[in-house]
């Protein structure tokens, strides 16, 4: 069967349209992840691919772009890191954002079914393995983890946000959707104890899935990287969308602040990794 | 046949009329390069002043359904830090044979030579002077191409400053005679003219009761500037004997034909990498080329100016 083929937009995209002018949202519900991690579920769809993201406008105070947690209904989630945050994390059901997208080249897998992974951590919010066609399995699943330290020991296992995971410790929660989502925190509060590159690379190493996506901070992706096939990464070392339409780019590489070549908006935000190994021996059976 | 899509702009060899405009893809010398790879025949630089600006907050750029309104605010890292990109731009410009035009705006008639004096020693090919930018009113007051005696006079400053370096500026669509400002910075020195810059405009949104921008107004660009674009280079080629880079919605090898037939000498694209992505500067060249073969041109000077009155 072979590897998925990376498909990429070279100009208009796949899915939905440029993002146009900003539609108005009415939030329907506002789940608390966290201490500082809401999630606004809207009152209707935006057709979007996995690893896209859209521009969100709160009128006269300003706009982000933010990861599509889910396209249907539409979700966003929104860690309160600065006043912009703040302020979507005191909207109430029956208030209104407005968003513009989606946005960015998302994944496109040509052809499935295919056993994929996916890392995520800190801040990260992905959906690329609930929405991308894929067997659930041993090694098809989603990794939690919290990589950070927090002051208070009591709340590192809070600073998890998994979409549809049940509170409760354990190795494992069903998701609902056929992928299993697997939490790790590294004092072990929740879910298993470690971090998770280790426990996604420990699981791949064995079970060799095709693809690898990786959503987080810098430093897990490059682990994620080193155990693993990562076949891309959403981007938060090439920089973040800034104006949305890749006019106002100023995307610097990690190590030597150049400038590069690769437009946030137009190119990413989920880029390539860095190595591809040889490709799963179970797709060919 | 094949026809020969080379042009001339001021000595300068373009493979074909397809200019990068500025303010798209010009913040880095590896876009730039990119911007070149794709198929342009030059690329200009995002607009560089005195000193860095961030620019204005978001929403700054939106697609309003019959083009782009923006409003970025002339975020640059200052002429210093500029002239370092440039010179590594034109490195691995010169290697593919595309020119490179630097872009350069300023507050003040004096700054805009002292700018100019800094981006020459990086040796860019041209100078474009942004002299019409629409959305720093606030700041800078009304743009200099508003006038011609004010235009004419950071015309001076800039030839000034340059050397040998040629220089094109670049005009405002919203002046009640862009001939007359066009006469007057040629007086002055200028080797030749870009048309136009982007239109003022403010685009409202109902539900929210509020402009988009948070500029409250932004340039027009794209296909609803086209129009607008095609009269004033058809009036500019009227009134002086200078290479026009014309400008404003070119979004097809079609578009290109039309800003030729205006009299323009090369075009210049930037909305349409929005719609189309970066390939689209090779592919409007490519649909020129396709546009003159069906038509049974040779190359551009059989369309230059056909539509402007004949020059």
């Amino acid at each position: 069967m072979g590897m998925p083929t990376w498909r990429r937009s070279a100009g208009p995209l796949p899915v939905g349209d440029r993002g146009g002018v900003h539609e108005r949202y009415t939030i329907v519900r506002v789940e608390a992840e966290n201490y500082r991690t809401k999630t606004l579920v809207l009152d209707r769809p935006l057709k979007a691919g996995p690893g896209q993201f859209a521009m969100v406008w709160l009128p006269g105070v300003g706009e982000k772009p933010f990861s599509i947690a889910a396209d249907d209904p539409l979700a966003l989630t929104v860690v309160a890191v600065g006043p912009f945050s703040e302020a979507i994390h005191r909207l109430v059901p029956g208030d209104a954002v407005w968003v513009r997208g989606p946005l960015g080249q998302g994944v496109h897998p040509s052809r499935g079914p295919y056993y994929g992974a996916s890392v995520v951590g800190g801040r990260g919010v992905w959906r690329g393995a609930t929405a991308v066609p894929g067997t659930a399995g041993d090694c098809g699943g989603v990794w939690r983890g919290c990589m950070h330290r927090g002051k208070d020991g009591g709340r590192r296992a809070a600073e998890t946000a998994v979409r549809g995971l049940g509170r409760r410790n354990g190795r494992r929660t069903a998701t609902g959707t056929g992928v299993t989502t697997r939490v790790t925190t590294e004092d072990g509060t929740l879910g298993a104890r470690g971090l998770v590159t280790e426990a996604v690379g420990a699981a791949v190493a064995q079970a060799r899935p095709d693809v690898v996506y990786a959503c987080g901070p810098v430093g897990m992706l490059e682990l994620s990287n080193v155990n693993a096939m990562t076949w891309g990464y959403h981007t938060s070392s090439r920089g973040k969308p800034s104006c949305g339409a890749g006019w106002a780019c100023a995307v610097r590489a990690k190590g030597t602040g150049a400038k590069v070549g690769w437009l946030v908006c137009h190119d990413g935000p989920v880029d390539r990794g860095w190595t591809l190994r040889e490709p799963c021996r179970r797709t060919e059976e | 046949m094949v026809p020969d899509l080379t042009c001339d702009l001021l000595g300068l060899r373009l493979r074909n009329p397809i200019v990068l405009a500025s303010g798209v893809l010009g913040t880095s010398a590896a876009l730039l390069i990119r911007a070149a790879r794709a198929g342009a025949g030059a690329v200009t630089s995002k607009s560089c002043g005195p000193g860095p600006r961030a620019g204005h907050a978001n929403p700054v750029a939106v697609d309003w359904g019959h083009g782009v309104i923006n409003a970025i605010g002339l975020s640059n890292p200052g002429a210093e830090e500029e002239a370092e990109m440039l010179l590594e731009a034109r490195a691995g410009l010169e290697v593919l044979g595309v020119p490179l035009i630097a872009s350069i705006f300023a507050g003040t008639v004096a700054e805009y030579g002292a700018v100019a004096r800094i981006v020459a020693g990086a040796q860019p090919d041209l100078i474009e002077v942004n002299i019409s930018c629409p959305n720093v009113a606030d700041e800078f007051g009304t743009p200099f191409a508003a006038d011609a005696e004010i235009a004419a006079g950071v015309t001076e400053a800039v030839k000034a400053a340059v050397g040998a370096v040629p220089i094109s500026v670049k005009l405002a669509p919203n002046v009640p005679s862009v001939g007359r400002i066009a006469r007057a910075v040629v007086e002055a020195g200028a080797d030749a003219i870009t048309a136009v810059n982007t239109m003022p405009g403010m685009v409202i949104d109902a539900d929210a009761g509020k402009p988009v921008l948070s500029n409250r107004v932004g340039g027009i660009s794209g296909p609803a500037l086209k129009p607008i674009a095609l009269r004033c280079v058809a009036e500019i080629v009227q009134a002086v004997d200078v290479p026009v880079i014309g400008t404003g919605g070119m979004m097809s090898g079609r578009d290109a034909a039309e800003m030729l037939m205006a009299g323009a000498t090369a075009v210049g694209v930037g909305s349409a990498v929005w719609y189309r992505g970066v390939t689209v500067l090779g592919e409007i060249a490519a649909e020129l080329g396709t546009f003159l073969s069906q038509h049974g041109y040779a190359d551009l000077a059989a369309i230059r100016g056909t539509a402007a009155g004949g020059r």
